[in-house]
């Protein structure tokens, strides 16, 4: 094969492309932004006219009071990955991004939800908050409010086992992430 | 001193020597300092004649173009040129006046949300948020505009900040750490790319607006000639290779020759320069140059492997990429002969498939031929500012430009009413060149108002209609492809292009017979202060070759 440092030729034929890679997995992007007025816009609007989903997006203060964090999960089936993350580097209020790897990311998320509870079925959906480590932060005679942290599938999880009781209504901060380790992010 | 004082400061310090604008409520106090403040204003009629005059000074000079709007309407009225920069990465700064602080988000006069408006079609934009802010956002404005790939940026300036008093001194340093561009190519893959090129035995090189941009005719040249490398340009690209050198394919896709379409379907390896595989190229994608592997040179990292998969991608400035591989391939020694086939099938093809049209046996004037008249009148040396439409197409194939920037047209959007202002800028940039409109009878109308500044700043364009009484390009397509519905394409009899030129204080001229055509054309632009020529042609002709819609580029029709 022709290795760059020697003037054997290269055949056409074992070149390979690099070409748009749908990996088919749901990707975590942790991306650095300038804290700004606007900047959120700016991604959102970026991903709305390049026609790429955000399935969730959560955005907070770093430690670094100019810079904020954007954690935004989308699929990777629909979308070619490596066009939305050089999209997103040509955005100037965008100072790094990552494609955090499922194998070395910490990812977790906070759900609050409203599930319909009398006398009799108080007992086994408490039972259910145990099991998951849910609190309950709100009880009425006929409902309860549970908080749930926890990876995205714990969640969904949950979710699944509470609809039956009657899921009056739920709210999901969609996942932030870090890296494990001690390195940054 | 007043930011807006400032912002005088800062614009000389950017090397800004003319600006095009027009004053309202929301930048009174910027106008009042462009009184005494010794930097040349054109006063435009329209905001977007300004914003495309500030375009074609840029294209044709290599400078930052400036445009000013106030605010609302006027903001609102450089949309189409702003997104026209963005399209064509053209460096543009676009500031725009915006009401007081205490009126925004409260549907004030004039306020529109500019910046919200704006930013899907700019490379990047600034609210001013505090007066202090100003001079270093004008700086990051200018260093964003030029460097990389080039674009529009707005600056949105308040009212009451821009008239708060700031201490000024000079900035000499930018802060933009999410924004730096890749300047320097990748030796490793620069030298893969030249043992591709030599082992290559049907290599065509498709060079586009970024070798432009980039001011790298000259090493597009050398690397072309290391060895007999076929060249071809796209609409954005002509002149950054001579139309007149024994290696020019001609202009490829939609409406380019036969010979580089057919070049580009059988290539075996494809040399993208600052292109970018734009649709009107590649036609049907999934057949687009089957038989071809891809280097990929640009400076935009997004553009590469975006619609075609790059093989050997390098990212940079063509200026410094080109020379570097011209050098990596010439110490490869690679033999020259393996090129002939390829040669031989590529000349076949330009005899076979020359341009063509069928002239007219009387005096009426074929729209090809009007370009190949101001070709001769221009001895191919003009300055040629396009309009968007089937004259554009014809100029494009017709007038074979020798050297970068004497071309400048509307691409990427196709902006009708870009040919007149974009001219007006052009000569604006270039007094001492012969600049030259060439424009339709449909679009020449939409930015016409420029005549009347063309007139009072004295800037001698010379505005070629090329009148068939029609939307063209439309009505090509209704004849290919809509069974010749010509629905609303007939522009019908008015203007009276010559009375119109004279009421706005131009010379005008009109053309029937060709003749006497070419020396006509030469009285023109022989002409004092701006002329607008309405030349009288043939209504009905088609712009071939071309690909169809959906169809694979070698099979073209026309």
């Amino acid at each position: 094969m022709g290795e760059p440092g020697t003037k054997e030729i290269l055949s056409l034929d074992q070149l390979e492309a690099v070409s748009g890679l749908r990996t088919g997995r749901k990707h975590i992007l942790s991306i650095l932004v300038e804290n700004k007025p606007g900047v959120l816009t700016r991604i959102a609007g970026l991903f709305a006219r390049r026609g790429f989903n955000i399935d969730t997006l959560a955005v907070g203060p770093t430690d670094d009071d100019t810079v904020s964090r954007i954690t935004l999960t989308l699929d990777g089936a629909v979308h070619p990955i490596d066009q939305v993350t050089k999209q997103l580097h040509k955005l100037v209020n965008v100072l790094k991004i990552r494609d955090l790897e499922p194998g070395e990311t910490l990812a977790r998320e906070l759900a609050l939800f409203k599930v319909s509870a009398d006398g009799s079925s108080r007992a086994e959906v408490m039972q259910i908050c145990e099991i998951f480590r849910a609190k309950v932060v709100d009880v009425t005679k006929r409902s309860v409010v549970v908080e749930v942290t926890g990876t995205c599938d714990k969640v969904d999880a949950f979710e699944a086992l509470v609809r039956p009781f009657g899921l009056i209504e739920m709210a999901r901060t969609g996942e932030i992430a870090i890296s494990r380790g001690r390195s940054e992010t | 001193m007043r930011a807006v004082d400032a912002l005088m400061e800062c614009l000389k310090a950017e090397g800004v020597d003319v600006v095009f604008g027009l004053p309202g409520g929301a930048n009174l106090p910027t106008y009042d300092a462009f009184y005494d403040a010794g930097i040349r204003h054109i006063l435009v009629r329209h905001e977007a004649g300004g914003g495309h005059a500030a375009e074609g000074y840029a294209k044709a000079t290599g400078r930052v173009g400036v445009s000013l709007a106030t605010s609302g309407p006027g903001a609102t009225n450089l949309i189409t040129p702003i997104t026209d920069a963005m399209m064509d990465s053209v460096p543009v700064v676009f500031i725009t006046g915006q009401v007081r602080t205490e009126l925004l988000g409260t549907d004030g006069f004039q306020e529109a949300d500019t910046i919200g408006i704006t930013m899907p079609v700019v490379k990047h934009s600034f609210m001013i948020q505090h007066p202090l802010e100003l001079p270093r956002t004008i700086h990051e404005a200018f260093h964003l505009a030029r460097t990389g790939r080039p674009g529009p940026v707005v600056v949105d300036i308040p009212q009451d900040l821009s008239r708060a008093d700031i201490p000024y001194e000079p900035v000499d340093d930018i802060h933009l750490p999410g924004y730096q561009p890749t300047t320097e190519g990748n030796q490793k893959q620069i030298k893969l790319a030249a043992k591709a090129l030599a082992n290559s035995r049907r290599p065509v090189i498709y060079a586009g607006g970024g070798v432009v941009s980039a001011n790298a005719a000259g090493e597009l040249t050398e690397l072309a000639t290391a060895d007999r490398f076929p060249v071809t340009c796209t609409v954005m690209g002509l002149g950054a290779f001579p139309g007149t050198h024994e290696q020019w394919l001609g202009m490829l896709g939609m409406h380019g020759t036969r010979t580089a379409n057919y070049a580009m379907d059988e290539a075996d390896l494809i040399v993208a320069i600052g292109a970018r595989f734009d649709d009107r190229i590649t036609g049907k994608l999934s057949e687009f140059a089957p038989r071809a592997k891809f280097i990929h040179i640009d400076i935009d990292p997004a553009e590469i492997s975006k619609n075609v998969p790059a093989h050997i991608p390098i990212v940079g400035d063509a200026k410094n990429i080109l020379p570097r591989l011209t050098a990596e391939y010439r110490a490869l020694e690679a033999d020259p002969a393996r090129l002939e086939e390829w040669w031989t099938r590529v000349h076949k093809w330009q005899e076979r498939h020359p341009l063509t049209y069928t002239d007219s046996t009387d005096s009426e004037i074929k729209p090809q031929y009007m370009i190949e008249a101001l070709y001769e009148a221009t001895r191919g040396d003009a300055i040629v500012v396009s309009d968007v439409g089937q004259h554009q197409m014809w100029t494009a194939q017709r007038y074979h430009f020798a050297r970068p920037r004497r071309w400048i047209n509307s691409g990427g959007l196709g902006t009708m009413g870009f040919g007149l202002p974009a001219a007006m800028g052009a000569q604006v940039g270039c007094p001492d060149d012969t600049v030259v409109c060439v424009a339709g009878d449909g679009s020449v109308q939409m930015n016409m108002q420029e005549l009347a500044t063309c007139a009072e700043e004295k800037i001698p364009i010379k505005v070629f209609i090329m009148n068939n009484g029609y939307l063209g390009m439309v009505r090509q397509w209704q004849e290919l492809f809509w069974d010749k519905r010509y629905s609303q394409v007939e522009m019908g009899q008015y203007p009276d292009f010559v009375k119109l030129a004279d009421a706005y204080g131009a010379t005008g001229l009109r053309l029937t017979d060709k003749t006497t055509l070419v020396a006509d054309m030469r009285d023109a632009l022989a002409l004092e202060g701006p002329v607008l020529v309405d030349v009288r042609v043939t209504r009905e002709e088609n712009t071939y070759p071309m690909i169809a819609p959906g169809q694979a580029a070698r099979d073209m029709v026309g």
